[in-house]
C-alpha cells in the first residue's frame, strides 16, 4: 500500500468574527488605513486573541484504498481540512501532498441552474465537479438511468421535484472517477430511500480500491462504511484509529451533553404546582452519564422531580424514540414502593433500567414525564429530553452475530438459537 | 415500502430492500488498484506573496471555461420575451437617443461621417464591453456556491461572463454591418485589424472584470459603484463624442482610458478614416499594463475568496 494522501502540520488561522463576517467595505478599509499610523498599539492585541485557529497541527497518512471517517462536533474543523484538502480555501500553515486526482463533493448538485435541463445541467455539473466532456459523454446513459429521470431529461430543473432533483445531482457526483474522494455530509439531505443509495454507492466505491475521506455525523454509517476514523476536536486529531474505538471515544466524551439534561431554575422547569423536573440522565451500571452505550449493557434512564404539593399518586413514565420518530415503547414505574400511594413533598430519583440487546444501533431520543392516572393528569411531558447512541461494535457477541453489514429493525434482541445435527434423512431419502 | 422507510432515515443502508429498486451503477467498474505517481499530482501549500499566473492549471480546467461560457449564453435570456433581440435593442436605443440629443453638439457629421452610423460604430463595442465588465464584475459574489464548494481556477468565472459577452457582440455587429451597408460605407484595408480590435476589447474586458470581481468580494461596494463606474466611462470612451472635441492639452487623460483609443480604432477600420496608431497602441499598452495589475491583484485575493464571499 502506498500513501496517496500525506498532512503535514496543517493550519489554518481564521479572524475572529468568523469566515462570513470577514468582507468588508470599502469605506471601513480606507478609514482602517487611515487610522493606521495610530493603531500599532491595538494590533499586538488582535494578533494574539483576534484570531482563531480552524485547524491546528493536523497530520496524518492516508494509505492508497482505504476509507476514513472523520467525525467530530460542529466547529471541531471537519469542514476547514475537507476544504483545504480540496484546495477550495488555502491552509495557513503545513502542507498537504495529494498522489491521485481529488473529487469533492461537499454538496449535491453545485452549480446546478434550474433554468437549464436535465442533460444539460448533467455536462455542467459533471465540468464543474472535474469530468471531461468526453467522460460525461460516456457515462451520460448511466447517470440519467441511475437518477431514474429519463423522461424528463430534457425538462428544466426548476420543474422537478426535489427527489429528481437531488437523484440527479447525485448521480453526476457518483459517477465521479478520482482517485481520492471527499465526501461532506451529502447524505444528510434527500429521502431515506436516496439515503441509502448513497451510503450504497459509498460502499461500492470504496471496494473498488479507491480512497474515500467521509465527514458525517451518521455514526452507525461511520462504523459500517469506515474501518479507520479521525477524530478531530477543536481543530486538532483528538484520535486516530478504528472506528468503533473512535466512534465510542466520540460519544463518551461528550459530558454535559444530551445525555443529561438539568433544570437549574425550578420555576421554570418542566412541570406544574404538584410536581417538577430537576434533571434527566443518561447513565450506565456503574453511575457514569454517557451518550454512548454499547449495544450488549444495560442501560439506566434516570429522571429526578421535586414534588411541590403532597398526596398525589405520581407515575413517572419514559417514552423512546428512534431518530427516525418511531415510537419505539413507553415504560411506567410500576415500583411496588410508590405504587398507588400518595407521596410527601420533596426530591425523588426513579430509574428505569433497559436491558442490553434490546434496542438497535442508532440514536435513541427519551421523553420524560410523570403523570397522575386517576383522574388522568400529565403533570409534565418533556418531549427530547435526553438522546443517546446505542453502538453495536461488532465483536461477534452482539445479535448481529459475525454479519458486518446493516441490519433492519428497531430492535434487535439477542436471541437463543438452536441448530440441531440431523444428517441422515437426506442419505436416507437418496438412498 | 414500510413506514419506517419513508420516515428519513438513518438505519437505512441495506442493500436488498423490498420496493426499492437499487440499481448498482459502479458495478461495471473495474476494481483495478490505482498506480501512484511518484511525485505527488496536487502540492498544497501556504501561497508567499509573490504568486504567479499559473497557465497550466487554467488549460487544464478549459473545458469548464467553455461550459460557464455556455451556460452563461444559455441563462441570459431565458424567460425574456424578446430573448437575444435585447443584445440589439440596447446599442440601438442608445445610438437613437444620442443622435437625438448629440448629433447637434457633434456636429451632424463628426469626422464627415453621419452621426447615427457614429454613434452606432462607438456603440457596438462599447455595450459589449460595458455588460461585460458588469457581467464579470458580479460573477465571482453570484456564483458564491461554487467557489464555497469545489476547486477549479477562480479566474474562470469572470472570465466565462466576458466571454459569453461575444455572442451579444456579434449579434449587435450584424445590425452594425447592415448600416454600414445602408450608408454605402465602402471596406479598407484597415478591416483587416478588426480581428486584433475585437481581441483588445476582449482582453480588456476580461482584464477589467477580473479586477472588479475579486475587489468585489471582499469590496461589496463595487455593486453599487459599477453601474455609476459604467456610466461615467461611456462619457470618456468617445462613443458619443469624437476625441477631437476634447482639448489639446487634455488627450493624454483621455489617453490613459483604453477604451477610448480602441472605440476611435473601431471607427477608423469600419468607416476607412484615418487610423490614430499612436492611440491604439497606448490603448494596448494600457490594457497590458491593467492585465498585470488585476492578474497579481486578483491571485493575491482569491486564496481568500471561499472565506469571505
Amino acid at each position: 500500500m502506498a500513501t496517496i494522501i500525506r498532512v503535514e502540520h496543517l493550519g489554518k488561522q481564521y479572524r475572529i468574527g468568523g469566515p462570513q463576517a470577514a468582507y468588508s467595505t470599502l469605506r471601513e478599509t480606507l478609514v482602517g488605513a487611515a487610522r493606521a499610523p495610530f493603531r500599532w498599539a491595538q494590533r499586538r492585541g488582535e494578533n494574539g486573541g483576534g484570531k482563531v485557529w480552524a485547524v491546528k497541527d493536523v497530520s496524518f497518512e492516508v494509505q492508497a484504498g482505504e476509507v476514513v471517517g472523520i467525525i467530530g462536533r460542529n466547529g471541531a474543523g471537519k469542514s476547514t481540512l475537507l476544504k483545504m484538502l480540496s484546495r477550495i480555501t488555502e491552509p495557513t500553515t503545513g502542507s498537504v501532498d495529494l498522489y491521485g486526482r481529488v473529487g469533492s463533493l461537499l454538496e449535491v448538485g453545485t452549480g446546478f441552474h434550474p433554468e437549464l435541463s436535465g442533460r444539460e445541467n448533467v455536462y455542467l455539473n459533471g465540468a464543474i465537479l472535474g469530468m471531461t466532456r468526453q467522460e460525461i459523454a460516456q457515462k451520460f446513459d448511466e447517470i440519467v438511468a441511475f437518477a431514474e429521470v429519463e423522461k424528463f431529461i430534457d425538462t428544466p430543473v426548476k420543474h422537478y421535484s426535489s427527489g429528481m432533483y437531488l437523484r440527479l445531482a447525485f448521480a453526476v457526483a457518483a459517477h465521479l472517477e478520482p482517485e481520492i474522494l471527499i465526501v461532506d455530509e451529502v447524505l444528510a439531505v434527500g429521502d431515506a430511500r436516496f439515503q441509502r443509495k448513497c451510503l450504497d454507492k459509498m460502499r461500492t466505491v470504496g471496494q473498488q480500491g479507491r480512497t474515500v475521506l467521509f465527514v458525517s455525523h451518521n455514526m452507525p454509517a461511520i462504523t459500517r462504511l469506515c474501518p479507520r476514523t479521525i477524530l478531530l476536536s477543536g481543530g486538532g486529531i483528538l484520535e486516530d484509529g478504528p472506528s468503533h474505538q473512535v466512534v465510542s471515544t466520540y460519544l463518551g466524551s461528550s459530558v454535559g451533553t444530551a445525555a443529561v439534561r438539568v433544570w437549574k431554575d425550578l420555576k421554570n422547569a418542566p412541570g406544574n404546582e404538584v410536581v417538577r423536573l430537576l434533571s434527566v440522565r443518561v447513565r450506565t451500571q456503574e453511575g457514569e452519564a454517557t451518550e454512548a452505550v454499547d449495544i450488549r449493557r444495560p442501560i439506566g434512564v434516570e429522571m429526578e422531580y421535586e414534588v411541590l404539593t403532597p398526596g398525589h399518586v405520581l407515575v413517572p413514565n419514559l417514552h423512546f424514540y428512534n431518530e427516525e420518530g418511531i415510537y419505539v415503547f413507553v415504560t411506567h414505574d410500576c415500583d411496588p414502593a410508590w405504587r398507588q400511594k400518595p407521596r410527601p413533598a420533596g426530591r425523588y430519583v426513579s430509574t428505569a433500567w433497559i436491558p442490553g440487546n434490546l434496542f438497535s444501533e442508532g440514536t435513541l431520543i427519551v421523553g420524560a414525564a410523570v403523570s397522575t392516572h386517576d383522574p388522568v393528569v400529565v403533570h409534565f411531558y418533556e418531549r427530547d429530553a435526553v438522546a443517546f447512541q446505542v453502538i453495536d461494535s461488532l465483536e461477534g457477541d452482539s445479535a448481529r452475530g459475525d454479519y458486518a453489514g446493516p441490519m433492519h429493525g428497531v430492535i434487535r434482541p439477542l436471541l437463543d438459537w438452536r441448530t440441531e445435527f440431523r444428517s441422515s434423512e437426506r442419505e436416507t431419502i437418496l438412498a | 415500502m414500510s413506514t419506517r422507510e419513508s420516515t428519513g432515515g438513518f438505519e437505512k443502508v441495506e442493500v436488498h430492500s423490498a420496493g426499492a429498486p437499487t440499481s448498482h451503477p459502479a458495478s461495471g467498474h473495474t476494481s483495478t488498484q490505482p498506480q501512484l505517481p511518484a511525485e505527488p499530482l496536487v502540492r498544497i501549500r501556504p501561497r508567499t506573496s509573490r504568486v504567479a499566473l499559473d497557465l497550466g492549471d487554467l488549460w487544464a480546467y478549459r473545458e469548464l471555461l467553455y461550459f460557464l461560457t455556455w451556460r452563461d449564453i444559455k441563462v441570459r435570456y431565458k424567460q425574456t420575451v424578446l430573448g437575444a433581440a435585447w443584445a440589439i435593442l440596447q446599442p440601438l436605443f442608445l445610438m437613437l437617443i444620442f443622435t437625438l440629443l448629440f448629433a447637434r453638439v457633434a456636429g451632424l457629421t463628426p469626422d464627415g461621417v453621419p452621426y447615427p452610423l457614429f454613434a452606432f460604430t462607438g456603440l457596438v463595442p462599447w455595450t459589449f464591453f460595458a455588460n461585460a465588465v458588469t457581467t464579470s464584475g458580479n460573477s465571482l459574489v453570484g456564483n458564491a456556491n461554487l467557489i464555497t464548494k469545489v476547486y477549479f481556477p477562480r479566474m474562470l468565472v469572470p472570465l466565462a461572463a466576458v466571454a459569453a459577452g461575444l455572442v451579444d457582440f456579434a449579434l449587435s455587429f450584424a445590425l452594425l454591418v447592415a448600416l454600414l451597408v445602408y450608408y454605402g460605407v465602402r471596406p479598407t484595408w484597415q478591416l483587416a485589424l478588426l480581428p486584433a480590435l475585437v481581441v483588445l476589447t476582449t482582453l480588456c474586458a476580461a482584464v477589467t472584470g477580473l479586477l472588479l470581481s475579486a475587489l468585489n468580494v471582499k469590496y461589496r461596494d463595487i455593486r453599487f459603484a459599477l453601474p455609476f463606474l459604467i456610466q461615467l466611462w461611456l462619457f470618456v470612451s468617445s462613443v458619443i463624442l469624437p476625441s477631437s472635441v476634447v482639448p489639446e492639452r487634455w488627450r493624454w487623460l483621455l489617453a490613459l482610458n483604453p477604451m477610448s483609443g480602441i472605440i476611435e480604432s473601431y471607427r477608423a477600420v469600419l468607416l476607412g478614416l484615418p487610423l490614430d496608431w499612436m492611440a491604439l497602441l497606448t490603448a494596448s499598452l494600457t490594457t497590458l499594463v491593467l492585465l498585470l495589475c488585476s492578474v497579481v491583484v486578483f491571485r493575491r485575493m482569491e486564496k481568500q475568496f471561499a472565506d469571505i464571499i
